[in-house]
């Protein structure tokens, strides 16, 4: 049984007051295991914070449901809902933007003592935050004590992670949390994020970057207009890319050693739509997404491209 | 040589002290050169940039010269540097595409922007449709609001904006950043075209991200901690960096088709200096493997080959690799 699974979930935003309803998601199912990370990849636009958001109980559903550990997590209230919030954590783009700059950085440690760990004593509870920091390699003389802006943005960004370990955290939702971050610390959040996952953890990791995405995850999931146009293992997806959507943003990737080729249609890499925007709305109507077949084992294809 | 930076030194006044994020930087940029400008963040790249054309309240001109087609910038001087901004030097500053006044429309902005300028509308409004139409646009986004564009359009625009004027120098600061992969490689794409057909003779193109770089830059200067580290061409940069922040900066970089389980990346230990009070030796001494007791004294930037500038000890007195003798 997937640790999260979620199916038929779309989510209708109102484009404009008394306007039609846009759909930003549209009718995605997929499950997440134990022990594994999937990478969510998506333009902007694409839908794919509205489904973490919707993981993560910030905004509901429109239709649909998200399963967690057999549960449907639309019904969780009170107590539920915070047991809920034991098991799943998000951590997302903007560290700097998560602390309160008033109060020293550890306070985020201690805003989730008073309401999961009430009745730990200070001991016992130093010896859970030295080791949800020793789990993010953090050195705890380094970020105790430091207000936030003593802070790099690893290092916040660190710390948010650890918040999340002190909990029985058992799906991580990672949104855009390495975009921000310098190119010499990325790579040991996305070595973190494995490490996290080879301990058991579910992880969804949500990115536009596919270089980084391709990196980390296990399974890989192309949203584009708020549908999968894609998906199946990271190897398959990256390395045999049968959308010609998926294809073109891997031609539009910049590599160091290889320049730009240019798109198979032998146009230029422009944004192609009438509006020149790059990303139409799709029709309020166009609400069923292209039907999703198997090319080969572990590897879905929509059928437009077909 | 069309742009020349001679020991340029800028420095912020805060509280604690001067802190000078530009330090003692030289440079040139040719005819129709795009120089990538790397570093991460904190740097001084930004602030390199910004000062060339744009020396705000806060920054200080601590000296250095900067040359232009064999003319003298007043640089230090804010109202001095009026006549050449647009025309010999433009700045596409970090973020302007999200800094479009959104109770304007774009061809209003235009306007305002080219009258303080001194410049009549009617003498280059066909020159920039026919630009917009160059690009892929259409006409039209003149009479749309920037909250009616995308990001990448309402950076498109930006561009033909800062360059209506055809200046010898555009500096653009973070244009790919925030953009989604097919947008940035169209932004990349049009500066190089946009160079091709001279409409700006040098850009200098401002990121973090070296392998935009490594698609339109003609050559790379990488900046740590506030000073220059190395300069080469792309391909040597690419392939073959000398300084050991610049081998550290690519090797942790995954790569399409490099995956977990096949080669663990690294990335740099430590993080770079506080320019209050910074280090007086090598400023990347304290995250380098290689650092020795001569270290401890600023490595000058020099030519070890030509084409290629390194402030590095171990590559201008050639020490072997792994540790100290």
């Amino acid at each position: 049984m997937s640790a999260l699974q979620i199916d038929n979930v779309s989510r209708f935003f109102r484009a404009s007051a008394g306007g039609d309803m846009t759909p930003a998601l549209r009718k995605v199912s997929f499950g997440i295991d134990r022990g594994e990370v999937v990478t969510l990849i998506g333009e902007s636009g694409s839908g794919k914070t509205t489904l973490g958001k919707i993981i993560l109980r910030l905004i509901p559903a429109s239709s649909g449901t998200v399963t967690f550990e057999g549960q449907d997590i639309s019904a969780f209230k009170g107590a539920a809902l915070r047991e809920y919030y034991r098991h799943v954590q998000g951590v997302f783009q903007d560290p700097f933007s998560s602390y309160n700059p008033v109060y020293k950085a550890e306070r985020v440690f201690e805003l989730l003592r008073s309401v999961y760990f009430p009745h730990t004593g200070q001991p016992t509870w130093q010896d859970k935050i030295e080791s949800a920091l020793a789990a993010v390699a953090l050195n705890p003389g380094d970020v105790l004590g430091k207000y936030p802006h003593q802070l790099s943005g690893g290092q916040q960004q660190r710390l948010l992670i650890a918040r999340a370990l002190l909990l029985d955290v058992r799906l991580l939702v990672a949104d855009e949390i390495i975009s921000m971050l310098d190119a010499s610390t990325r790579v040991d959040i996305l070595n973190l994020l494995i490490s996290l996952k080879q301990s058991g953890l579910a992880i969804l990791f949500i990115t536009h970057d596919l270089s980084l995405g391709n990196y980390v995850s296990d399974r890989t999931i192309i949203l584009r207009h708020g549908a999968i146009v894609e998906m199946g293992d990271t190897v398959k997806v990256f390395g045999n890319p049968r959308h010609p959507y998926t294809r073109n943003l891997l031609t539009a990737v910049p590599e160091l050693h290889k320049k730009w080729q240019p798109p198979a249609d032998g146009a230029r890499s422009r944004p192609t739509d009438a509006a020149g925007t790059g990303h139409a709305a799709v029709p309020a109507t166009a609400v069923d997404p292209p039907r999703l077949t198997e090319y080969e084992e572990n590897h879905l294809v929509a059928e437009e491209a077909a | 040589m069309s742009v020349k930076v001679e020991n340029l030194s800028v420095a912020y006044r805060m509280r604690a002290g001067d802190v000078c994020p530009v330090e003692g930087v030289s440079f040139t940029v040719a005819d129709g050169e795009i120089m990538g400008l790397a570093g991460e963040s904190g740097c001084g790249k930004s602030t390199l940039g910004n000062s060339l054309v744009f020396m705000e309240g806060r920054m200080r001109h601590l000296g250095g010269r900067v040359v232009v087609d064999g003319q003298v910038l007043p640089v230090a001087d804010f109202r001095a540097m009026r006549p050449y901004r647009m025309t010999k030097v433009s700045l596409v500053p970090q973020y302007a595409m999200s800094a479009l006044n959104p109770t304007r429309r774009i061809g209003r902005l235009t306007t305002d922007l080219l009258r303080s300028h001194d410049v009549r509308e009617s003498d280059v409004l066909e020159e920039m449709k026919r630009r917009i139409r160059l690009i892929g646009l259409d006409e039209d986004v003149l009479s749309r609001y920037s909250f009616e564009l995308s990001g990448g359009m309402r950076q498109r625009v930006t561009i033909i904006l800062s360059t209506l004027l055809n200046p010898s120098l555009l500096i653009a600061d973070e244009v790919t950043s925030a953009l989604d992969v097919s947008t940035q490689r169209a932004v990349g794409e049009m500066l190089m075209e946009f160079r091709d057909r001279g409409f700006v003779k040098s850009v200098i193109a401002i990121t973090h991200d070296l392998s935009i770089l490594a698609q339109i830059a003609d050559s790379i200067l990488v900046m740590y901690a506030g000073r220059l580290a190395e300069k080469a061409s792309t391909a040597d940069i690419v392939n073959a960096p000398l300084h050991p922040y610049t081998q550290m900066l690519l090797a942790s970089l995954p790569e399409v088709g490099v995956r977990y389980d096949k080669a663990t990346l690294t990335g740099i230990p430590g993080r770079p200096p506080s320019l209050v009070n910074p280090p007086r030796g090598c400023r990347f001494a304290d995250r380098c493997p290689f650092a020795r007791a001569k270290c401890a004294e600023a490595p000058p930037f020099e030519q070890v080959q030509p084409g290629r500038q390194v402030a590095c000890w171990k590559v201008s007195e050639g020490w072997p690799e792994g540790g100290e003798a």
